[in-house]
């Protein structure tokens, strides 16, 4: 065997091992309900829940709750299925965290509480403005 | 009134360098291909001509929208949506390339200034090369045309000159006025008026646009059969590019260092990633190249490596603009509806270039002979594969979600999301991507000056080896003393540690070495030793970075949330000590910046007005020891950023004081940026993660009757009522001879220093009026409520309320300044080499070979 085919035997190896642990760690996005399934399986994985945050009538965000020491806070959000959670976050509220639309959380159930170890808001105010103060 | 004329100008220029650069491209073309050459060097005068009239349009559209921009001609959605009056001048230049039209637009400026330089360059390649340019250029130059194509209501590009009433046509304002121009704009996002924001967008666009050189000479040389010649004009662009790329992509994490709150310079995010893969490629690239002038092997990969990089690049623009990273990414990013036309781009170059790489491909010159192991061509060829292993790990998990969209779009079902901990996941992998780079690195270089066997080279590598080892144990014995034992258990930091020394040491000797006989030739050298140091620096001021702001006062957390729940922000309240890391930690207040002069301004010794740029002061301000206004003087402030000031005390006494930042945009939002202590040896980074709210909740009122001169307790401070003066002027306002208006005196005792509230009486036209007056630093408000001439005493009311606090979050980042001493020499080499391999050129074209 020549020497470039023990290269390019081991440089496709590494390339499928890239490949196949891209796929193991990427995590997937899902609801509320099959995120809490998977946790209740046993699985310690993190996943993406894409939802909004739960609102009165009046457009106003309800369900925040800061935590006593001011550095956490909770806070109810909807998923896409329409799903109802809570959400606890181990540092203080992001800014813009009212404001945004669309909010991914990042984590994984523990017990009954979903725990999110990053949030990633969506504000699609911020660069392209829907109205004209005039 | 709407100026009409300076927006149709704009649009003229964008038509017309949309029309010159395809006209440019036909007639390269045609001069690249005709057969007489009497042919071709009319049609390569018409080519030079019409890229010429291309770029005086490029440079017309640049004008006319700063013109735009800097004249605050709202009427116009770019300078709307982008700007306001208030903007500093510098920022308005940042202004310019905050939009994806403005950033096309940067793109497309370097890609004329280079196509110029080339044309007077270059004689020889002018025609093929140019034609691949003015194509590039007739691509963004649609992407900015903002036509709509009649009939079937597909529009081409988004205009920068497209007028706000057009942008929102369903907005009342101009239903019923068309004529409306917005007296202000939204202004520029706070997070972007920082000065890396001047100066990085242009150097990564020059990046960006000079990758377009190499690949251009590669496809004229498959063109033209030239298999050999392009490679010795497209070096040292290669290396130019490379040296630019790498500037602008850290200069993008110094200002992310600064400005972000995440903690660090480089967050594995999609937008970063897309411009570290192509750099990467480019750097292999690079070797390949440099390989192949020096033994005629590898030119096939050469030709891959530069036609892979520019096509990344254009990658990397579809993935941040076309908002197919949607939710996987932190950054915003708007579609403005070019995705369609930015796949075309990217699909466009990549199938034109593959297709001719096949048709030519048999015809390429390859050698047959196997490589020897102990020759340089085999090493630098196994550096090159570790470097497109490295790419190819990043790139693949940031596809993930076009991946997705793929899947969808064949109707199968795909949630793949980006792994969670990116930092963690990249780390794992590029890690020893990074030690394989950094050992071959070292090594590859003695192969490259000498072709040796086994024995010799372990006689040449001995020397440097052991000194490395010894620098290792010494700094080994450092970091055990400042952070234990356990980095032991990180045996992934040792071996970066290990042969990131090893680079330097083995570099060094060869540095030592051609300085003495060629120093022409230590570009390379220079830029490995670089990258040694970057790899130490990267490793201590990431992989021992640590939270030193720990939750240590023992408050009880959180009910639902006691086990593993980690604590690293701090609660200050303001003047109450703390201890963090080796400091005594305080925080001292809220402050204003000044506009006109540096410094900050306790916002109690200012006067707010209905402006809210202006404020006077009620006092002196001093700054440091020096008067920065004196009082009574009216002066402009940045009325959305507060700062907040934080003494550090060390153990030796010394003081520093830091100002992190939180902005806050009524348009925009909140925004907090980090204050970095800078030592030689490490930085400390705080940034605020919360502030007590700004509006404050007050205690119900305590009224107390006190008599002048007698001490008595406000929120736990000793206060004595000074004086009660009669006034003659309220607030301004001169009161008349009916009017009584007194002014009591308060003096407070605080934990620094004394405070004098001064709360106001008024009986006006028959009516009570009652002025507070607020001691913000010791969270006291105190009315002047009544006055008991009969007994001498007064009334006063005392208001309390939580006192002003901010939660810090502190890091430490040992060493983190041997990764900016190692980009440093990573572009300095690259400099020498450019230098070297220009003359080269130079030369040879004198010799009559371009």
């Amino acid at each position: 065997m020549k020497k470039s085919h023990i290269i390019i035997i081991i440089v496709i190896a590494a390339a499928i091992g890239i490949l196949v642990s891209t796929a193991g760690d990427a995590s997937t996005y899902v609801g509320f309900g099959e995120a809490f399934q998977m946790a209740k399986a046993g699985s310690k994985k993190e996943i993406h829940v894409v939802g909004e945050l739960k609102k009165d009538n009046a457009g106003k965000v309800i369900g925040i709750e800061e935590g006593m020491d001011k550095v956490s806070f909770s806070f109810v959000m909807i998923d896409e299925n329409g799903k109802e959670q809570k959400v606890d976050y181990n540092q203080p509220m992001p800014q813009d965290f009212t404001k945004s639309e669309k909010v991914v959380v990042i984590g994984a159930y523990n017990g009954d509480t979903f725990k999110a170890s990053k949030i990633l808001l969506k504000c699609p105010s911020k660069y392209q403005e829907q109205k004209v103060n005039v | 009134m709407i100026h009409y004329f300076i927006g149709d100008l704009g649009h003229f220029f964008v038509v017309t360098s949309f029309i010159t650069a395809i006209v440019s491209a036909f007639t390269y073309f045609k001069a690249a291909t005709s057969t007489s050459p009497l042919d071709g060097i009319s049609w390569k005068q018409n080519g030079l001509v019409s890229f010429y009239a291309h770029a005086i349009s490029v440079l017309g559209i640049c004008v006319t929208l700063f013109i735009i921009i800097a004249n605050h001609y709202f009427e116009y959605h770019y300078a709307y949506s982008h700007s306001d009056k208030k903007l500093p001048a510098y920022y308005l230049i940042s202004t310019f390339w905050n939009g994806q039209e403005g950033s096309f637009l940067l793109w497309m400026f370097w890609h004329a200034v280079l196509g110029i330089v080339i044309i007077h360059t270059n004689k020889f390649w002018e025609a093929p090369v140019m034609t691949v340019f003015a194509l590039v250029q007739a691509f963004l130059a649609s992407m900015i045309l903002g036509a709509v194509i009649p009939g079937i209501d597909f529009k081409i590009g988004s205009s920068p000159f497209i007028l706000l009433r057009d942008v929102m046509q369903n907005a009342p304002i101009f239903i019923s006025n068309p004529e409306f121009v917005p007296s202000d704009g939204n202004g520029l996002n706070p997070l972007l008026q920082n000065y890396w924001m001047v100066i990085h967008p242009p150097t990564l666009f020059l990046g960006f646009a000079s990758t377009l050189v190499p690949f251009s000479y590669c496809i004229a040389g498959l063109w033209l059969k030239k298999y050999h010649e392009w490679v010795r004009p497209a070096l040292p662009w290669a290396l130019f590019s490379a040296a630019i790329l790498g500037l602008g992509i850290l200069m993008g994490g110094y200002w992310a260092y600064e400005t972000l709150n995440f903690g660090g310079y480089w967050n594995w995010d999609p937008v970063e990633n897309a411009v570290y893969v192509p750099w990467l490629i480019l750097v292999g690239a690079i070797h390949t190249m440099i390989t192949y002038k020096n033994s005629e092997t590898a030119l096939k990969a050469s030709i891959i490596l530069v036609i892979a990089t520019f096509v990344l690049i254009l990658y990397s623009t579809f993935l941040t603009r076309s908002g197919v990273l949607g939710e996987s990414s932190v950054h915003s990013f708007t579609d403005l509806g070019l995705s369609g036309q930015l796949l075309i781009y990217l699909l466009f170059f990549l199938f034109a270039a593959i297709v001719l790489c096949i048709i030519r491909w048999k015809e390429i010159p390859s050698t047959e002979k196997e490589v020897a192991t102990y020759s340089r061509e085999f090493w630098i060829f196994i550096g090159v594969l570790v470097l497109c292993l490295m790419g190819f790990q990043v790139l693949m998990p940031t596809s993930i979600p076009v991946w997705n969209k793929i899947v969808n779009l064949f109707g199968g079902e795909s949630n793949m999301a980006p792994p969670t901990d990116q930092v963690g996941f990249y780390t794992k992998f590029q890690l020893w991507f990074a030690v394989l780079v950094a050992i071959l690195s070292g090594i590859g270089q003695f192969f490259w000056w000498k072709k040796m066997e086994p024995k010799q080279l372990i006689k040449e590598v001995r020397g440097p080896l052991l000194l490395a080892l010894i620098i290792v144990v010494v700094l080994l014995q450092i970091i055990i003393f400042q952070y234990g034992t356990d980095v032991v258990t990180k045996p992934g930091f040792l071996f970066i540690l290990l042969s990131g020394v090893i680079t330097v040491t083995l570099n060094s000797k060869i540095l030592l070495a051609l300085l003495k006989s060629s120093p022409t030739l230590s570009g390379g050298s220079i830029s490995h030793i670089g990258v040694g140091l970057m790899l130490i620096g990267i490793m201590f001021s990431s992989g021992y970075s640590k939270v030193v702001s720990l939750n240590n006062t023992g408050l009880i957390y959180r009910r639902e949330a006691s086990d593993e729940f980690n604590r690293e922000s701090l609660l200050l309240f303001v003047n109450e000590p703390r201890t963090m890391a080796n400091y005594k930690i305080e925080f001292k207040g809220e402050r204003l910046e000044a506009r006109e002069r540096s410094g900050y301004v306790n916002p109690s010794d200012v006067e707010f007005m209905d402006d809210p740029y202006m404020v006077v002061a009620k006092k002196d301000i001093i700054y440091n020891g020096k008067k920065l206004y004196p009082a009574k003087d009216t002066f402009e402030i940045f009325p959305e950023n507060r700062y907040y000031e934080v003494k550090l005390t060390s153990q030796s006494g010394k003081e520093h004081r830091l100002y992190p930042r939180i902005q806050d945009n009524p348009n925009m939002g909140l925004a907090s940026s980090p204050d970095i202590k800078r030592d030689v040896t490490r930085d400390l980074y705080a940034h605020v993660v919360d502030r007590s709210p700004q509006e404050a909740e007050w205690s119900k009122l305590e009224e107390m009757k006190i008599s002048p001169n007698k001490e008595f307790f406000a929120n736990d401070y000793v206060s004595v009522l000074e004086k009660v003066e009669r006034i003659s002027t309220v607030g301004g306002v001169k009161l008349d001879s009916a009017d009584i208006a007194v002014k009591a005196f308060i003096r407070v005792k605080g934990e620094y220093q004394d405070y004098v509230a001064e709360p106001v009486f008024i009986i006006r036209n028959r009516m009570i009026g009652r002025i507070p007056d607020e001691i913000r630093d010791l969270a006291i408000q105190f009315t002047l409520l009544n006055i008991h001439p009969e007994t001498n005493e007064f009334s006063i009311g005392i208001n309390t309320r939580q006192k002003d606090y901010i939660v810090l979050k502190a890091l430490e980042k040992p060493l983190i300044n041997v990764l900016w001493m190692g980009t440093v020499m990573l572009v300095v080499g690259f400099g020498v080499a450019i230098v070297r391999r220009y003359r080269e050129f130079q030369k040879m074209k004198l010799k009559g070979l371009e």
